[in-house]
């Protein structure tokens, strides 16, 4: 099936000059991040309830809204990823009507980076490369690899030393080209626009980065969509560069303009980690002048300590009514637990990051228990399981007869009720010695 | 005393196909006034309405992003590169 979409192209946000289709992302007169403007007239034609919930159950049921060039035939089932209704997490937090956004199992590669790539790799063929890479702290790596294996493109994929192992094989496995640099995110990014800039090579979040950043508004689409076509009152989003939760907020504003959905005002609500927090401190200090920060946090997925969004975020955050919080290493891993424990949903040390900050939130009355809130959840824990490697130990080994589960169940439990025992005891089952 | 300067290819066209240059300046302000002799089709590119540096400007010293080393306040050492990269750069987990 081929996808028509709606007429686009580049548009500085600055100085509002168009450049057309290339691979370019940043203003050549100003420098400003540019954007994807859409024919928005087009796009009431084609951009309807009909022909979306006509289409397939995937991110390009939204392809009349995405840079996706003539003649492409997506044939990767990305996105369309749950919103679970999070009633037990809710009770123990104070929500009642709390809902999770699980992309911690978006194909192919467990996180929202491959609704992301796929968009920018689409461009990559278009445009020509045979080369693609990304700067990334593992999730993107991790896209990028999985993706560009089965476009059969070349893949170079530039990351911090330090990454997390899982992150690391979960990219060599796809049989890319997988460099470690000797430095934080920031230092491997400012490398790529460099390596950009020399090499003709399409990196999906450098010079390819206003086709790729589009891929994030599909969270949007489907949340307004999985609402039963409407809005949520708030929304809590992970930052790192600050991208995402603007894009959310882009998906709610253009469905709202083609009349999909009612309008009404969302709040976005920011989380980050404390030891890489430049765009919730700008927030809390009611500025969007962010001051770069140097990562020190297990959220590694989060840590860029000069996020190229972040003055739009802090911006557009405060501007909605939302704010933003940032939480320390030991809540962002109460947070995984909390969620896995309550909702059967196993997070990245990202997603301990937004759990705990949406409990803070509603534990300091930002939002109210009746308000719908969204959160979003953007990566699998299986990814981050160093992060809790202090948190369990293997129990012994117990042989394989009854007494001795009976006694290993003591060890744990303690002794059983008497009535427990009595029952047992009827049973023909000796517990008591 | 003199360092390197180097520039993203977005703007090479303001600087006749130049992706680096030499300077003398001994900071910033000191930087941006050489270009504002040396390349005046780039200093109106890189400066804002006030004359301040553009907010997507990023500018690094050797690995280091220089508000980390005082900003403005750093005194240059002999040779310092010294990059200007777009703010576009970072942001994608």
């Amino acid at each position: 099936m081929e996808y028509s979409c709606s007429a686009y192209e580049l548009k500085c946000n600055e100085c509002g000059k168009r450049f057309g289709n290339q691979p370019l992302s940043a203003c050549p007169d100003c420098l400003a991040p540019l954007e994807i403007a859409y024919d928005m007239e087009l796009a009431r034609v084609t951009f309807t309830r009909a022909n979306i919930t006509a289409g397939p159950f995937n991110i390009w049921r939204y392809a009349a809204l995405l840079p996706i060039p003539a003649g492409f035939q997506p044939d990767l089932p990305v996105g369309f990823t749950p919103l679970v209704r999070a009633k037990n997490l809710g009770k123990r937090i104070g929500a009642k009507n709390l809902y999770i956004k699980n992309d911690a199992v978006c194909f192919p590669t467990l996180s929202f980076k491959d609704r992301v790539v796929s968009v920018a790799l689409a461009n990559a063929q278009k445009f020509g490369f045979d080369v693609v890479g990304c700067s990334s702290t593992g999730n993107l790596a991790n896209s990028v690899a999985a993706q560009s294996a089965r476009l059969g493109l070349k893949a170079t994929i530039l990351v911090p030393a330090d990454l997390e192992p899982a992150k690391i094989l979960n990219t060599q496995v796809y049989g890319a080209r997988l460099v470690r640099i000797d430095g934080n995110y920031d230092h491997v990014n400012r490398l790529c626009t460099q390596i950009a800039d020399e090499y003709n090579w399409g990196f999906v979040n450098v010079n390819l980065r206003p086709y790729y950043a589009e891929g994030s508004k599909t969270v949007g689409y489907e949340i307004a969509e999985q609402l039963g076509w409407r809005l949520p009152d708030n929304v809590v989003c992970p930052m790192a560069g600050g991208s995402l939760i603007r894009k959310i907020r882009k998906a709610f504003n253009e469905l709202i303009e083609l009349g999909l959905v009612e309008d009404k005002p969302v709040r976005f609500f920011g989380a980050q980690a404390t030891g890489c927090s430049p765009i919730s401190t700008a927030v809390k200090q009611g500025t969007e002048d962010i001051l770069p920060q140097r990562p020190n946090t297990i959220a590694r997925s989060l840590a860029i300590g000069n996020p190229a969004d972040g003055p739009a975020a802090a911006k557009m955050i405060r501007a909605t009514g939302g704010w933003a919080e940032d939480v320390s290493d030991i809540e962002i891993v109460s947070g995984m637990q909390e969620l896995a424990e309550t909702e059967g949903i196993f997070t990245e040390t990202a997603g301990g990051v937004t759990i705990a900050v949406t409990a803070r939130l509603y534990a300091h009355g930002r939002i109210s228990p009746d308000e719908t809130t969204v959160v979003c959840i953007t990566g699998n824990g299986l990814k981050t399981t160093d992060a809790l490697s202090d948190q369990y130990h293997p129990e012994r080994a117990v042989r394989p007869r009854l007494v001795d589960f009976d006694e290993y169940l003591r060890e744990l439990d303690g002794a059983p009720e008497p009535e427990l025992a009595e029952e047992l005891a009827i049973a023909g089952v000796s517990h008591v010695h | 005393m003199s360092i390197k300067v180097v520039l993203p290819a977005a703007f090479v066209r303001h600087t006749d196909g130049q992706k680096q240059f030499a300077s003398t300046a001994e900071n910033l302000p000191g930087l941006i006034a050489d270009i504002d002799q040396t390349f005046p089709a780039l200093s109106t590119q890189i400066k804002d309405e006030g004359g301040k540096l553009r907010k997507f400007i990023n500018i690094y010293v050797n690995e280091e992003d220089i508000r980390f080393l005082g900003g403005e306040t750093y005194a240059f050492q002999d040779g310092d590169e010294v990059m200007l990269i777009p703010s576009i750069a970072g942001g994608s987990r």
